[in-house]
């Protein structure tokens, strides 16, 4: 190197590259945005005029205001409300369940520690390299012979199947807190269940928002499992019925598909604007599943 | 880590007579869910059955007939291709974004946050979303989405880069942010380019990342099936002379589900008989590579 930059211009070369850097960045992300804004445009816009100007604004002929979104309501001959609830009533009891039931268990395999423990959780950890497919048939057999093929109880499937990652997650954690605080409260007259519900339980928060967040992104999206265990006529989720758009109809409205796709991303996002933090927390303690 | 065993009795003992509480719940469901499904899925892959209750155990003739299916193999190399370039592609275009979003850059936060919001869409969604656009752009030249192979191909790698970017960015941002800073300054006290730093002391340093996205990315592509089932659903369909026909942009998934579930009834033996196959893929790809790329890194 035989001349170095005085310290004013490489400190000036540097700015100018991350103002470069930022400036291209961002056009990325307006590119990155684009398919959610044809979304929003199309759900505007009159069934026709979707295929060919999909990315045109809805402007004279081609608005369509709101009858897209009416259409979609009761698109399928399914209202779309019942799908919205369904969804909302499975991912909300499944991830409750899971969280309750799978830190209990964690918390018990970690500190009791016995073969049949490490066989359980040997188990557990097993069970997360196995795909879907694999078990998709007996499940659903299972499932509906157990009675198991309700929204109410569909949670119960979504536990077994989903409990390895979160198992795993817990009893990581469990085993990272020292024992000599659960020690000191059973010397002070804590039996289990106060010892887990007052003093272990607050503890594992952290990784109860971490494995509640994972499971919230997996059963709100999940497609196959409800659509092989629900009876499809009387119970569908949000993806199962964006599914069957397609399927009911010879010709689909693309319009009113649109507007229904619209309307079940706009929860997702305002879920995760409002807790944008967690999920990232989340999503980068989950990717040690491996 | 092995970590201190509890020494009181006082403490073990209890939390043993409340097993059944604590562990019962989870392990009945775990039964239900996983383990008897598990054991059934391998036992009627060597049966003939239309319904569980009628399975007749004929052997390893079903995977005989699975091997030899042509669109079971199609399927197969089409996965295959599929998941290596999309791997590549992801992790490339992750390690890029991750790498200039933590170069003190304005703006980072939002870019980061726009960047992962694809995550949170579901498949089947995505795959509307995008057969919309590729529909839109090519209707143009009066063609579709689902008259190409290639442009299914294509489109698919499009769709998942688009979503798996942010997530294998976080992962790599979370990397990079642990990487010491002592190790970084004293390269550049040494006189290494930006280059050099990057190539010799910040990828070896991250290896743990890159081993978590690979292994991620990898066991995606192989295990995908919303976004194939929305966007393409297989077609378009070759015939075959014989009158079945190939979908051809069918990954292993929904290769399996349509076995099952598809017009001949007749085959889910040979179904199941896949699934474990698949399975077995799918486990052992994770394993090999998981313990191809630990070698590698840097041990601290």
């Amino acid at each position: 190197m035989s001349r170095l930059p005085s310290k004013e211009q490489s400190l000036a070369a540097e700015k100018r590259r991350k103002t470069i850097l930022s400036v291209v960045l961002a056009c990325v992300c307006i590119i990155y945005v684009l398919p959610v804004l044809s979304v929003v445009i199309n759900s505007f816009k009159l069934n026709t005029f979707v295929k060919t100007d999909t990315f045109a604004l809805p402007t004279g002929d081609m608005w369509a205001g709101f009858n897209n979104f009416i259409k979609g309501m009761t698109f399928g001959n399914y209202p779309f409300v019942r799908s919205v609830l369904f969804s909302l009533l499975i991912t909300v009891v499944s991830t409750f369940l899971i969280l309750l039931f799978t830190s209990m268990a964690a918390w018990y395999i970690a500190r009791v520690n016995s073969l049949f423990c490490k066989i359980f959780y040997f188990l557990c950890v097993f069970s997360m390299v196995v795909p879907f497919q694999m078990v998709m048939y007996p499940l659903s057999k299972t499932a509906d012979s157990l009675h198991l093929n309700t929204p109410w109880t569909i949670p119960i499937v979504y536990l077994g199947f989903g409990a390895g990652l979160a198992i795993f997650m817990f009893v990581g954690f469990v085993k990272s807190i020292p024992i000599s605080i659960e020690e000191a409260a059973s010397i002070d007259g804590c039996g289990p269940i106060k010892t887990y519900f007052q003093v272990v339980l607050p503890m594992l928060r952290p990784t109860m928002i971490s494995v509640g967040i994972l499971e919230i992104m997996w059963v709100w999206n999940d497609y196959l499992l409800p659509y092989l265990v629900l009876d499809i006529n009387e119970y569908r989720t949000i993806p199962i019925h964006i599914q069957y758009l397609k399927g009911s109809y010879g010709t689909v409205d693309l319009g009113a598909t649109m507007a229904l796709i619209l309307l079940s991303i706009i929860p997702v996002i305002v879920f995760y604007l409002i807790c944008q933090k967690y999920i990232i927390k989340g999503v980068a303690a989950g990717a040690v599943k491996g | 880590m092995e970590k201190r065993k509890p020494k009181l009795k006082i403490f073990k003992n209890p939390i043993r007579r409340w097993g059944w509480l604590f562990l019962g719940p989870m392990a009945a469901a775990f039964i239900i869910g996983f383990v008897w499904p598990f054991i059934q899925g391998i036992y009627l892959s060597m049966c003939q059955f239309k319904t569980i209750s009628n399975a007749k155990f004929i052997g390893f003739s079903n995977y005989v007939k699975a091997i030899t299916d042509p669109s079971f193999l199609h399927s197969f190399w089409y996965t295959a291709l599929f998941a290596i370039v999309s791997l590549v592609l992801i992790n490339v275009l992750a390690f890029t974004v991750a790498y200039f979003l933590t170069q003190g850059i304005k703006g980072s936060n939002l870019f980061r946050t726009v960047f992962f919001m694809p995550n949170l869409i579901g498949g089947i969604v995505l795959g509307y979303i995008w057969s919309m656009i590729f529909d839109g752009i090519l209707s143009h030249f009066g063609t579709s989405i689902l008259m190409d192979s290639t442009f299914g191909f294509w489109g698919l790698i499009i769709l998942m880069c688009w979503q798996q970017v942010g997530y294998m960015m976080i992962i790599y941002i979370a990397g990079l942010q642990a990487v010491p800073e002592d190790i970084l300054e004293a390269a550049k006290i040494d006189g290494a380019t930006k280059t050099q730093t990057l190539f010799r002391v910040i990828i070896p340093n991250v290896m743990p990342s890159i081993t978590i996205c690979t292994f991620l990315s990898l066991t995606n592509g192989f295990k995908l099936f919303d976004q194939n089932l929305a966007l393409t659903g297989g077609q378009p369909f070759i015939i075959q002379p014989d009158g079945s026909s190939i979908k051809t942009t069918e990954m292993l998934a929904l290769n399996i589900f349509n076995t099952f579930y598809g017009s001949n009834s007749a085959s889910s033996g040979q179904a199941q008989a896949k699934a474990v196959l698949f399975f077995i893929l799918v486990a052992s790809i994770g394993l090999i590579q998981l313990g191809i790329t630990r070698k590698r890194e840097v041990q601290q």
